[in-house]
């Protein structure tokens, strides 16, 4: 189970998170919609612990530990895992060679059968990231976690920049990331995905979804409907219903 | 020209000082020292000057898989024996008492006026190595050449001919190893001759002490569509390093490739470039260095000057400081004086890039274990052409030393 409790979170000393408060329990998939600049991607960044990203209030709890001050690695390590939106590039570091890290201490498939299947067999031995394109970084990020096997799936827009003919097979190794085949009580994988186009709703079983606006949560639901209602009517009425909702709480308050 | 021209001409040079790196003061150096005795077995020689020379290539121990080897210590070759038909490997010396035509080669890729260092080479001549490779032979193991400096305050003299002739192809590894605790100095002149159609790859791996001083000296000639691959390592403290190969491509679709792997810690000071003049149709080369340091100075030179036409050419020089108070200063240099020639380079010099250590973290490596990942990839150069057994020897060079720069 993730915890995160009453977080506030810092990036250069200037405070881009308020009070974030979420649970996911084990076999949850959530996602988190918002326009540009929520701190959607600071979100993720501080629950795997990257040092940029300074928790200044509030808690992470993984599996009941608290992890709040852990360092990347040791989160890593406890089973938490990242797709990242723009990995960087490690000159002479090769996929095989962070695959062969991502696969140790795990039995299964190999580096060479899971490139085959996220149909990445040819740059298993260039150097991670360079010059790929796309789509071939967001394979590549998620053939990285398959071979991981976290227990928690961090996901920065796995979907963006990937066309419709990839994007299935993107779905594809989420669900198997996520352990979409198994029923609810044998899923262990817990999955947080950052989406903005949500068609990636059509490969998880997401049943929650937040609004991250301004460094808060503004709303809580079905992702469904979220995404319907931002398709329609964009973030701004979001912002309009978030303010709303504020508004007639200290009106609430006020009355009372 | 005959021997005592260059003996005058070397006169005129003998105080003339470097393009580059430190003035070495050479009367502070032995000129000559005893000669040792020949070594017909060098699996005899002791236990660490074998395990120093196996940390720069050279294997003593069972040279099977090698085509030839070569041993010069201090001034005298103690050792030399080529394993196979077609090639020859034998002193400087034995090899201009056998052929009359091979003073010849004298002085003709490195002129011998250059500065002080190549002036003291020909006025206190000494050894080296000649290797040879016959028309058509080709090495089936590398042959392995080293130099050793055993004697304190020894100015080692060496003067190598390395020659390719039409269509063979030599594999060479050199490895040069100083065991002494004071102050020395190794110059070296090599002359390669790569003929018409032949193709030299020569690995030269460096392990000195803190306080010598080396200044290598080094020419190539490469003809018609021949191709010369020179890889450096050095990643051993050294007091001050200067060299800056020059390599001419003299006939069409002649080809130079030269790979540098430099690490500095603190108290060493190098300065190393390669040079490629591209003067024949269609001749190209590639130049790549990656220089680290751990506190010392690199001064990490490039230059190639095209002009023919249709010649291409490209410079990488990238530098990584690890730690401390060591500079690198990358100078990359091109020039052409022809439309249509292709010219580039690319330099960087910076440290670790936190974000690629935080992702290799990520993935559940420790932070030393992502950079030792991010150095041992730094310094994996991809070395086309170069033999399975001289890739695998790189290697564990740049290995040995990782654990000194983490």
């Amino acid at each position: 189970m993730l915890e995160i409790k009453g977080l506030d979170v810092a990036v250069e000393k200037r405070q881009i998170l308020h009070d974030v408060n979420l649970t996911i329990r084990e076999g949850e998939t959530h996602v988190l919609f918002g326009p540009n600049g929520a701190g959607k991607t600071t979100l993720l960044m501080a629950i795997m612990g990257f040092p940029k990203y300074v928790v200044t209030r509030g808690s992470v709890v993984f599996n009941g530990q608290d992890i709040t001050g852990l360092p990347v690695d040791e989160r890593a390590r406890l089973g938490i895992g990242m797709s990242f939106q723009r990995p960087p590039v490690v000159r002479g570091v090769t996929t095989r060679d962070i695959m062969n890290v991502c696969l140790y201490g795990h039995d299964g498939e190999t580096a060479s059968q899971l490139a085959e299947k996220a149909n990445l067999t040819d740059f298993l031995d260039r150097d991670i990231n360079y010059g790929f394109s796309g789509g071939e970084l967001k394979r590549s990020e998620l053939m990285q976690l398959l071979a991981q096997r976290p227990n928690l799936a961090l996901l920065d827009e796995p979907e963006s920049g990937v066309d419709l003919v990839n994007i299935a097979l993107i779905g594809q190794l989420i669900n198997e990331l996520l352990d979409k085949e198994c029923p609810m009580r044998e899923r262990k994988c817990m999955g947080l995905i950052i989406t903005h186009s949500g068609h990636i709703l059509d490969y998880v079983n997401a049943r929650t979804g937040y609004v991250l606006y301004d460094g808060r949560i503004g709303c809580e639901g079905d992702p469904h409907e979220m995404l319907a209602t931002i398709k329609e009517k964009g973030y701004q009425e979001c912002i309009r219903c978030i303010a709303g909702i504020s508004y007639d709480f200290e009106e609430l308050s006020r009355q009372s | 020209m005959t021997s005592k021209n260059y003996q005058d001409k070397a006169k005129t040079a003998a105080t003339k000082k470097a393009a580059f790196g430190d003035d070495i003061n050479l009367e502070e150096y032995l000129a000559a020292t005893e000669e040792l005795p020949y070594q017909d077995d060098p699996s005899q020689l002791p236990a660490p000057t074998r395990e120093q020379m196996r940390q720069v290539g050279v294997i003593v121990d069972d040279a099977s898989q090698r085509s030839g080897t070569i041993i010069q210590m201090d001034h005298s070759v103690i050792h030399s024996l080529a394993r196979q038909e077609g090639v020859e490997v034998m002193a400087t010396g034995q090899a201009l008492a056998r052929y009359d035509w091979l003073s010849d080669y004298f002085w003709q890729a490195v002129a011998v006026d250059s500065d002080k260092y190549t002036a003291h080479v020909e006025l206190h001549q000494a050894n080296g190595y000649f290797i040879r490779a016959l028309p058509g032979a080709k090495t089936v193991y590398p042959i392995q050449a080293c130099l050793y400096l055993a004697r304190n305050k020894l100015a080692q003299n060496v003067h190598n001919i390395v020659i390719a002739e039409e269509n063979s192809e030599l594999h060479i590894i050199t490895g040069c190893a100083a065991s002494i605790n004071e102050p020395g100095l190794h110059l070296g002149v090599s002359e390669f001759y790569v003929k018409k159609g032949a193709k030299i790859t020569f690995t030269m791996i460096h392990s000195w002490t803190p306080d010598v001083s080396v200044r290598p000296r080094s020419g190539i000639v490469v003809e018609e569509d021949g191709l010369f691959l020179g890889n450096y390592v050095l990643m051993k403290p050294v007091k001050s390093l200067q060299m800056y190969p020059t390599a001419r491509c003299v006939g069409e679709n002649a080809t130079v490739r030269f790979n540098s792997i430099l690490v500095t810690p603190p108290g060493s000071a190098m300065d190393i470039g390669s040079r490629v003049l591209l003067d024949a149709r269609g001749t190209r080369t590639e130049v790549i260095s990656r220089a680290i340091t751990t506190g010392g100075n690199i001064v990490a030179r490039g230059y190639i000057e095209g002009s023919a036409p249709e010649v291409k050419g490209h410079l990488e020089c990238r530098g990584l400081i690890l730690q401390g108070e060591g500079t690198i200063h990358a100078i990359p240099e091109l020039k052409g004086d022809l439309a249509g020639i292709d010219l580039s380079h690319e330099a960087a010099v910076g440290k670790i890039a936190e974000e690629e250590v935080e992702y290799l973290m990520a993935r559940g490596l420790t932070r030393t274990e992502a950079t030792a990942a991010i150095v041992r990839g730094f310094l994996r150069v991809d070395i086309e052409g170069l033999p399975p057994e001289l890739s695998a020897e790189l290697q564990k060079a740049v290995e040995a030393s990782e654990q000194d720069i983490m």
